[in-house]
């Protein structure tokens, strides 16, 4: 789960971050009493969870409170990369003398934590340690052992930080290193970190990314989670245990098991078919489970036809021929749907969908093919339903 | 002969009471794995299975009293992780996690725990480990596969399966499979199980299956190209898979360019790999 710029901030603060003075405004006349609190000059910041704000516009300064208030009136209307904007972050506007990048991440070769640091602050980091590897500097921290104070005195000789600050950046890397541990993060940026012409170190910006499996644990940031801020289909699929990713396509996937999901996608594409969506229902799906699958799958209006392809482990094959024929029962859409089952309880699955009609195919590459072909037949003139 | 786990392996289950592990432990039963033990803390003294298998309060005991070698966990994503620095306390070499969902920051200490132990981890989110006519430990259906030269690597449950009965049809047997999780954070990687792979007399040739997100695959790329001598087959599902989104896998998501489908390719086929470009393409490079 994605953090909000504010929402970050907020936490930064409280492991002794220092942050620009601001607060949220979701009205364009709220932005103005704020900018006027602030003394007039500000940045009006759209909140989104999407990365290139500044570029689309959504990050404005303001000289003035009535500037401000016309800035949040235009940001406020403004849709970035399909995320409309609901709220704004109005902050203090500041000189900026130095930008660094400071962030606390995973390796997943490693297996451990490390701490990125680069002078190049405000930049897309990946970009940069492509371009200039030199400019990035990645530490790996022991997971047992932690963030040591050296390791921070390291960073900032990597820097170039004056000694004068050095007892301010360890603060700040030991304040990120704990909000990195503490909401559970996999990414905690501050980006930039700046040093202002009047020698005050403040985060500017920054993210952090919660790990969906340990949100159990924090019921607190559970109740940041923005739900405006993700697709409804997404929200639901949650609800049932599935993971469903909508694509643009308009072969619907149902599968089970995320490697094999991402195969049949694949495999449809290879064949010059487009998948209208990602589906993995997961290991020992209910007919419950499957019919709500079909159910998700069938709401993507782009949908043509319908490829479910089960291997049955855990899942049972005839549980999900079950579900989907409920599904199907309480749906007056008639969209061709093809299945493949193998494994557990095939032929029981089979045999339940050629009652109902509907085709199966015994191998993934030909269940591939009919989807295919029956997009093609639906696109015709005549579909023949 | 098989890598990791052969008929020597006695096995151990924690989470054997559960739905899950009692099935499961049934079925390993059924294949011919000698389970000699269950851990339900809670529920030592009692026999499951049919009055089979003892079950123990703890992992410490249960190994003094069978011998177990191999342990396999069951237990629910909250307590997995307990479960794991349990048994790798135990001194039981070889732990199989198959619980999906433990949290990252849980997952890279556990390891570092087990690293300085000299634990195997497989997994988390493994299917586990079949090695037909020897053992199976895990999810892995065991009716998926017969004997053969044929050694598998997966970061992928299902998708497995797929290939497993292509092969079959195919005439086509296997040493040992080995799924290595679909999670953010794994215990061993592709590159020690393709090392074990290289040094099995019984494994002649070697097929990857990998997915987008990490470098797992870049960087058996680099091992292969370095340290192997047998052939190498891979498949690499995502291709499809769009930016910034987690596919199904917590470990499956493309946040940069190194995480994609192609880059992986490209450096597999640089090593010296067959790549092919669908599940029963595989079958064109095996002898």
């Amino acid at each position: 789960m994605k953090l909000h710029e504010y929402q970050s901030k907020a936490i930064f603060s409280q492991n002794n971050i220092p942050i620009p003075k601001g607060r949220v405004a979701v009205t364009a006349q709220e932005a103005k009493y704020i900018a006027e609190e602030l003394g007039g000059k500000v940045v009006v910041k759209a909140q989104v969870l999407t990365g290139g704000r500044g570029k689309a516009g959504g990050i404005r300064l303001a000289k003035t409170s009535q500037e401000a208030e016309e800035l949040a009136t235009q940001v406020m209307g403004m849709e970035i990369k399909g995320f409309p904007v609901r709220r704004l972050l109005i902050d203090e506007a500041v000189s900026i003398a130095q930008e660094i990048y400071l962030a606390f991440t995973i390796d997943r070769s490693l297996r451990k934590p490390v701490l990125i640091t680069s002078g190049l602050g405000g930049i897309n980091v990946e970009e940069a340690a492509r371009i200039h590897p030199e400019e990035v500097h990645t530490l790996v921290i022991d997971p047992l052992s932690g963030l040591h104070v050296y390791q921070a005195h390291d960073a900032a000789i990597f820097l170039d930080l004056p000694h004068s600050h050095w007892k301010a950046f360890v603060e700040i890397c030991m304040g990120l290193w704990k909000a990195f541990l503490t909401t559970d993060s996999t990414l905690a940026e501050i980006n930039p970190w700046v040093i202002t012409d009047d020698k005050r170190l403040l985060a500017l910006d920054g993210k952090l990314v919660i790990d969906d499996n340990a949100l159990y644990r924090h019921p607190d940031l559970m109740d940041l989670w923005d739900i405006d801020a993700e697709n409804p289909a997404e929200i639901e699929a949650r609800k049932y245990g599935l993971s469903y990713i909508p694509l643009k396509g308009s072969i619907g996937c149902i599968v089970n098991g995320a490697g094999l999901a991402m195969a049949t996608m694949d495999l449809l594409t290879f064949f010059g078919g487009r998948p209208a969506n990602f589906l993995d229902i997961g290991g020992g799906a209910s007919a419950e489970k499957s019919a709500a699958a079909l159910r998700l799958v069938l709401g993507d209006a782009r949908v043509r036809c319908v490829l479910i392809n089960i291997y049955g482990g855990v899942t049972r094959c005839d549980e999900a021929a079950r579900g989907i024929l409920v599904a199907l029962a309480g749906l007056d859409k008639n969209i061709p749907i093809v299945a493949r089952f193998a494994g557990t309880n095939a032929r029981e699955g089979n045999y339940l969908l050629s009652r109902a009609h509907i085709p199966t195919a015994s191998t993934l590459v030909e269940a591939v093919q009919q989807a295919i072909a029956m997009v093609e037949g639906a696109e015709g003139e005549h579909p023949h339903q | 002969m098989s890598i990791l786990i052969n008929k020597n392996t006695r096995l151990l289950v924690q989470g054997i009471t559960g739905k899950e592990g009692s099935f499961h432990a049934l079925q390993m039963i059924r294949y011919g794995t000698n389970v000699v033990a269950g851990v339900t803390p809670g529920k030592g003294g009692e026999w499951v299975l049919d009055g089979k298998v003892p079950v123990f309060d703890t992992v410490k005991y249960a190994v003094e009293a069978t011998g177990a070698n191999a342990s396999v966990i069951f237990v629910p994503a909250r307590s997995a992780v307990d479960a794991i620095y349990e048994a790798g306390d135990s001194g039981i070499p070889l732990i199989v996690c198959i619980t999906e969902g433990i949290p990252i920051h849980d997952m890279i200490r556990a390891r570092q725990f087990l690293e300085q132990k000299g634990v195997s981890l497989i997994g988390p989110n493994s299917p586990g480990i079949l090695s037909p006519g020897e053992s199976k430990v895990g999810i892995i259906p065991g009716d998926a596969a017969v004997r053969g030269n044929v050694g598998i690597v997966s970061r992928s449950g299902t998708l497995t399966y797929e290939v497993l009965s292509i092969f079959q049809k195919n005439n086509i047997g296997i040493s040992t499979c080995v799924g290595i999780g679909g999670d953010a954070i794994l215990g061993i990687g592709f590159s020690d199980v393709l090392q074990m792979f290289e040094a099995d007399a019984y494994t002649e040739q070697i097929v990857l299956i990998g997915e987008v997100g990490s470098r797992e695959e870049t960087v058996a790329a680099g091992y292969i190209s370095k340290m192997m001598t047998k052939p190498v087959t891979a498949f690499i599902a995502g291709k499809s898979a769009p930016v910034g989104k987690r596919m199904g896998h917590a470990g499956a998501i493309i946040n940069g360019d190194a995480d994609r489908a192609s880059n992986k390719i490209e450096a597999l086929r640089a090593a010296g790999v067959h790549i092919a470009d669908h599940p029963e393409g595989i079958l064109q490079f095996l002898n």
